[in-house]
C-alpha cells in the first residue's frame, strides 16, 4: 500500500492547528478576564509529577473506552449520545453483580465485566430497535435514556444499599476480586488501573472488526453511503441494531476500570459524565483507534494538569472546558477543510498523471 | 470577408479562451466565431470543455486568457448580470422555475423593474410569444406544464430580459423526438427574428438537423468548425472522439430458449397514496436476450428495477432460472447471480471517498475473491480490482485512488467491470452510458454484447434511444408503471418509439 507523505502531514496539521487556535482563544478569554494568562499556560504545561501521569494514564484510558463506543456509531453514522447513561447503568449493575460475589476472586470479576457489556449493550440496544422500528432518531432516544438510566440507578441504589444508612452504595467487592493495579510509573504512589488494559483490548477489537471483516466494511459502507449500501445487499436495519448493540457494549467497559481498580463499589460517588467526554474524544481522534489514543490522553492531561490551576493562579479549572471546547470545535472545521482540499489535490493528480500518460496518445491520432 | 463585414456579420466571437482548473485544462485555446442570425452548435464529449466555455460567456466563469467579442465590441463579465446587459441569455439544463407560480410570474420574477408585474408585462409577453411563435397560456400554472412547455418558459424569460444571443445547454436530453421537433422549430423562429442561438449537444443527429454551423471541441481545444450540410454524423462523432468509434448495433441474435428471468404480475403501490408505480407488470428475458424498457423517465422504470433487486417492497413473482427469488434479500438476490449497474451511480453504485478496491468489493463483499470467512480478503481484493482496471480500461493512477477523483467514465468502467466479475446470469443496466464520454461509451456496449454473446441475460433501461433499439433483442414500452406494447428494435424508429413513450399507438 502506498502511503501518502503529504496527506498524512495534512491530517496531523488538522488538530495541531486546533489545539494552537484553542490556546489562544483561551489566552484571549483570561486577558479578557484579567487572569494571569502566562501562570494558567506554565501550570498546564508544566511536568507532571509521577502521581499525575498515573493519573492521566487511568483517565485516558477510560475515555478511550466511552471515546471507542461512540465511534462505532459514528462510522456508521449513527450518533450515540447515550454511552453516559450505558455506562452508569452497566457499571452499576456490574457493581452490584461484583459485590455480591456469587463467583470467587477473578472469576467473578470476568462474570462482571461480562455483565456490564451485557447491560450497555440491552441499554443502547432499545435506541437501535426504536429506530428500525419505528424511525425515532437515535439521538433523540439516547438522550432520553441517559435521563431514564439517571433515575433507574438511584432508584435501584436506594433498593441494593444498607438500609439506615446515608452511605449509600452497593456492597464493596470482596478483597479477592479487587485489582492492585500496575505500579508501572517509578516514584507514583498510586498504580495504573489493572483494567486499562480493556482499552488496549478494546482498540484491537475495534481495529480488527471495522477494517478487516465484512461486518465492518458493511458498517463503513452504511455510514459512507447508506443508498450505496442498501442496493450492495446491507440489511442496514440489522447494521443499525448489531451497531447499537456493539457500541453500547463498549460503553459498559467504560466504569471497569474505575470500579475494580479504584472504587470498589458504585455509589453516589461514582465518576459521571464520561459518556459526554468520549463524544468530543471520539471528534478529536476522528473514529481512529490511533488518533483516539492521542486525544484522550490529550483530554486527560488537561483535566489533570489544570487541577492546580486553582492554587497556581487562582483560576477555576473549568476554564479548561472551554479550551476543550474550542479544540473540538476547531477540529471538527479544520478536518472537513482538509478533507477537501485533499480531494481536490487527489483530482488534481489523477487528472495531471492521466494527462501525462494520454499526451503521446493525442499526438498519434 | 472585410474587417468591416465581419464585425457586423458577428454576434460573438471568443479567441485563444483558455481556463485552467486546479491540475485540469477546462479550455485551451477556444476559437468560437457565431454569426448573427444563425443557429451555432457546439458539439464534444462530456468533459471536453463546452459547458466551461458557455459559463467564461455567460459570465459565471472569468477565463485566465483570451478576448471575448459581443457585436465586435470587446467585453469583460465579470458576473451572469453583465452579459444579460450585453444581450446573452442563457437556458441551464435544469429548470429553474417556481412551480406553484404561473407562467407570467415566472417569467417577471426578478426582471419587475422592465415592465413592472402588471399589464404592461402581460402586454410584452404577449409580444414575444407570438412573435417567436411560443404557444403559452401565461396564467397557466408551471406545475401543469409538460417539459416542453417549461423549456419555453425558460427561453421566454431569457427573451424577456432582451437577450439577442441565447445559450441553450443540452436542451433536449430531456424532451422526447416530438418535443425536440417543436423546440427546433421555435429555433427556426428565433433565428428568424433575427437572434443568435448557441446550442450545446451531443446529439448528433439533432445538431445537424438545426444549426447552421457545427463547432467541435475536443479535450478543451476547438478541433473546426463544419457546416452541417457537408457533414455526417459519424464524420462528427469522429471529430469528437478523434478516432473511429463502434455504433451500438447487435449482430446476429443470441437469444436462447432458456428463460433466466420471469416476472409476473408485479405490483407496487405508492406510499404516499398515489397511483400505483406498478402494475401488473410481466415479461421474461431468455439468457443471450437483451431486453430493453423505453419510456419517459418516471414512468416506473427505476421502481421496476429496485423491485428487481430486492431493495423495494412488491407484489407478485420474480423468478430468477428455476427459483422464485420475490422473498429474497438483495445481498441473496446478488450471490444468486445478478449483476446491477445502477441508474445514479454516485447514490448506488460507489463509495465514493473509498479507494476502488474497496469499491470493487462493495455489492460483492459476500462472495469471492473478496471475502475470506468473516474476514475481508484484501489481497484478492486487490488482486481483482488490478485485473478490472486492466480489462476495463480504467484509467486512474492506482487502485487506492479514491472512486471520487475519477471522471464519470472511468468510475462507470469499473462498475461494469465488477458486475461482470462473478459471471452474473442476469445483469440490469440502468442507463448504462449516461453521462460518460464516447469512449467509455463504446467500450460499455461492447462488454454487454460480449457478455450477451455467452448467454448472458440483459434488462436494458435507457433514455438514449439509439442505444436501446441497437442492443436490445426485444423493447417493452412503459407508461404510468405498466408495460403497454412490446416493439421489434429491427423495425422500429427513434421517432416511432418516442410517440409510443409517450401514449400514442404502439407501432405494430
Amino acid at each position: 500500500m502506498r502511503f501518502d507523505v503529504r496527506r498524512a502531514a495534512l491530517t496531523l496539521a488538522a488538530p495541531l492547528l486546533a489545539i494552537i487556535f484553542a490556546v489562544l482563544v483561551t489566552s484571549l478569554v483570561l486577558a479578557v478576564a484579567g487572569d494571569p494568562v502566562g501562570e494558567v499556560w506554565s501550570t498546564i504545561f508544566s511536568k507532571p509529577k509521577p502521581r499525575n501521569i498515573v493519573n492521566i494514564i487511568n483517565s485516558g484510558s477510560v475515555l478511550y473506552l466511552s471515546a471507542l463506543a461512540v465511534a462505532v456509531g459514528f462510522r456508521m453514522n449513527l450518533f450515540n449520545i447515550g454511552v453516559d447513561g450505558q455506562y452508569r447503568l452497566a457499571a452499576f449493575v456490574a457493581a452490584y453483580v461484583a459485590g455480591e460475589a456469587w463467583l470467587p476472586g477473578k472469576l467473578n470479576v470476568v462474570f462482571s465485566i461480562v455483565v456490564a457489556i451485557a447491560v450497555g449493550a440491552i441499554w443502547a440496544g432499545i435506541a437501535g430497535l426504536l429506530r428500525v422500528t419505528r424511525g425515532v432518531s437515535e439521538v433523540i432516544s439516547t438522550i432520553m435514556l441517559n435521563s431514564i438510566a439517571t433515575y433507574l440507578v438511584a432508584y435501584l441504589l436506594r433498593q441494593v444499599s444498607a438500609k439506615g444508612t446515608n452511605n449509600i452504595h452497593t456492597n464493596d467487592i470482596p478483597v479477592s476480586s479487587q485489582l492492585a493495579g500496575f505500579k508501572i510509573v517509578p516514584d507514583a504512589p498510586i498504580a495504573v488501573y489493572t483494567l486499562s488494559l480493556l482499552a488496549v483490548v478494546a482498540a484491537v477489537f475495534y481495529w480488527l472488526l471495522l477494517n478487516r471483516t465484512v461486518f465492518g466494511f458493511n458498517l463503513r459502507a452504511t455510514g459512507q453511503s447508506e443508498s450505496a449500501a442498501v442496493a450492495s445487499g446491507v440489511n442496514v436495519k440489522k447494521m443499525i441494531i448489531v451497531s447499537m448493540l456493539i457500541s453500547g457494549g463498549i460503553a459498559g467497559l467504560i466504569g471497569m476500570p474505575l470500579l475494580f481498580g479504584d472504587s470498589y463499589n458504585y455509589g453516589l460517588t461514582f465518576q459521571t459524565g464520561l459518556g459526554f467526554a468520549g463524544i468530543a474524544v471520539a471528534l478529536l481522534g476522528r473514529n481512529n483507534p490511533i488518533g483516539i489514543a492521542f486525544a484522550a490522553l490529550l483530554f486527560a492531561f488537561l483535566n489533570e494538569q489544570s487541577n492546580a490551576l486553582q492554587l497556581t493562579a487562582g483560576v477555576s479549572n473549568d476554564i479548561v472546558n472551554i479550551m476543550q471546547g474550542v479544540i473540538v470545535l476547531s477540529v471538527v472545521v479544520a478536518y472537513e477543510v482538509v478533507r477537501r482540499y485533499n480531494n481536490a489535490a487527489e483530482q488534481r493528480r489523477v487528472a495531471a498523471q492521466l494527462e501525462s500518460t494520454r499526451q503521446p496518445e493525442e499526438v498519434a491520432a | 470577408m472585410s474587417d468591416t463585414s465581419d464585425a457586423q456579420d458577428t454576434a460573438v466571437r471568443l479567441t485563444d479562451i483558455g481556463k485552467r482548473f486546479p491540475g485540469v485544462i477546462a479550455n485551451d485555446q477556444v476559437n468560437v466565431t457565431v454569426r448573427h442570425g444563425t443557429v451555432h452548435a457546439l458539439v464534444g464529449e462530456n468533459g471536453a470543455g463546452k459547458s466551461t466555455l458557455m459559463k467564461i460567456l455567460y459570465g459565471v466563469q472569468k477565463p485566465d486568457s483570451g478576448t471575448i467579442e459581443v457585436d465586435g465590441r470587446q467585453v469583460s463579465f465579470s458576473s451572469p448580470a453583465d452579459a444579460i446587459a450585453a444581450g446573452i441569455g442563457m437556458v441551464f439544463q435544469h429548470f429553474m422555475l417556481a412551480d406553484n407560480l404561473t407562467v407570467l410570474e415566472n417569467v417577471v420574477l426578478g426582471a419587475e423593474k422592465l415592465y413592472g408585474s402588471g399589464d404592461r408585462a402581460r402586454r410584452r409577453i404577449h409580444e414575444l410569444a407570438t412573435s417567436y411563435g411560443f404557444d403559452l397560456d401565461p396564467d397557466r400554472l408551471v406545475e401543469d406544464l409538460g417539459v416542453g412547455d417549461r423549456q419555453r418558459v425558460e427561453i421566454l424569460k431569457v427573451l424577456y430580459r432582451g437577450a439577442r444571443t441565447i445559450i441553450l445547454d443540452e436542451p433536449t436530453a430531456v424532451l422526447v423526438p416530438q418535443e425536440v421537433d417543436e423546440l427546433f422549430e421555435n429555433l427556426r423562429g428565433l433565428k428568424a427574428e433575427g437572434l443568435t442561438v448557441l446550442f450545446i449537444s451531443h446529439k448528433l443527429d439533432e445538431v445537424l438537423a438545426v444549426a447552421d454551423d457545427v463547432t467541435v471541441i475536443r479535450r478543451g481545444r476547438t478541433v473546426t468548425t463544419v457546416d452541417p450540410k457537408q457533414t455526417t454524423a459519424r464524420q462528427l462523432a469522429e471529430l469528437m472522439v478523434g478516432s473511429e468509434l463502434p455504433s451500438p448495433s447487435t449482430e446476429t441474435s443470441t437469444v436462447t430458449d432458456v428463460v433466466a428471468l420471469s416476472v409476473r404480475d408485479l405490483s407496487m403501490f405508492d406510499p404516499q397514496g398515489g397511483r400505483d408505480l406498478l402494475t401488473d407488470v410481466s415479461f421474461d428475458i431468455r439468457r443471450g436476450e437483451v431486453v430493453g424498457v423505453a419510456g419517459v423517465e418516471g414512468n416506473g422504470q427505476a421502481e421496476l428495477v429496485e423491485a428487481i433487486m430486492g431493495m423495494r417492497k412488491v407484489q407478485g413473482t420474480i423468478a430468477l432460472g428455476d427459483e422464485d427469488v420475490a422473498n429474497w434479500s438483495t445481498a441473496r438476490r446478488r450471490e444468486s447471480g445478478i449483476g446491477y449497474i445502477p441508474e445514479d451511480r454516485h447514490r448506488h453504485g460507489l463509495l465514493l471517498d473509498a479507494p476502488l478496491w474497496e469499491n470493487r468489493m462493495l455489492g460483492h463483499q459476500t462472495r469471492e475473491p473478496n471475502r475470506k470467512g468473516p474476514f475481508i480478503d484484501r489481497g484478492g481484493a486487490r488482486a481483482d480490482t488490478e485485473r478490472i482496471v486492466e480489462a476495463y480500461d480504467v484509467r486512474t493512477p492506482s487502485i487506492d485512488t479514491t472512486a471520487r477523483a475519477l471522471s464519470g467514465g472511468n468510475q462507470q468502467k469499473l462498475i461494469v467491470g465488477r458486475e461482470m466479475s462473478s459471471e452474473p446470469l442476469l445483469l440490469i443496466a440502468s442507463h448504462p452510458t449516461r453521462g460518460v464520454d464516447v469512449g467509455a461509451q463504446a467500450a460499455i456496449w461492447d462488454h454487454i454484447k460480449t457478455a450477451r454473446r455467452e448467454g448472458l441475460a440483459v434488462l436494458l433501461i435507457s433514455a438514449d434511444l439509439d442505444e436501446l433499439i441497437g442492443l436490445s433483442d426485444t423493447i417493452h414500452v412503459m407508461l404510468r408503471g405498466r408495460l403497454v406494447g412490446t416493439v421489434d428494435p429491427q423495425t422500429v424508429t427513434p421517432e416511432q418509439l418516442g410517440s409510443a413513450m409517450t401514449g400514442a399507438e404502439v407501432p405494430a
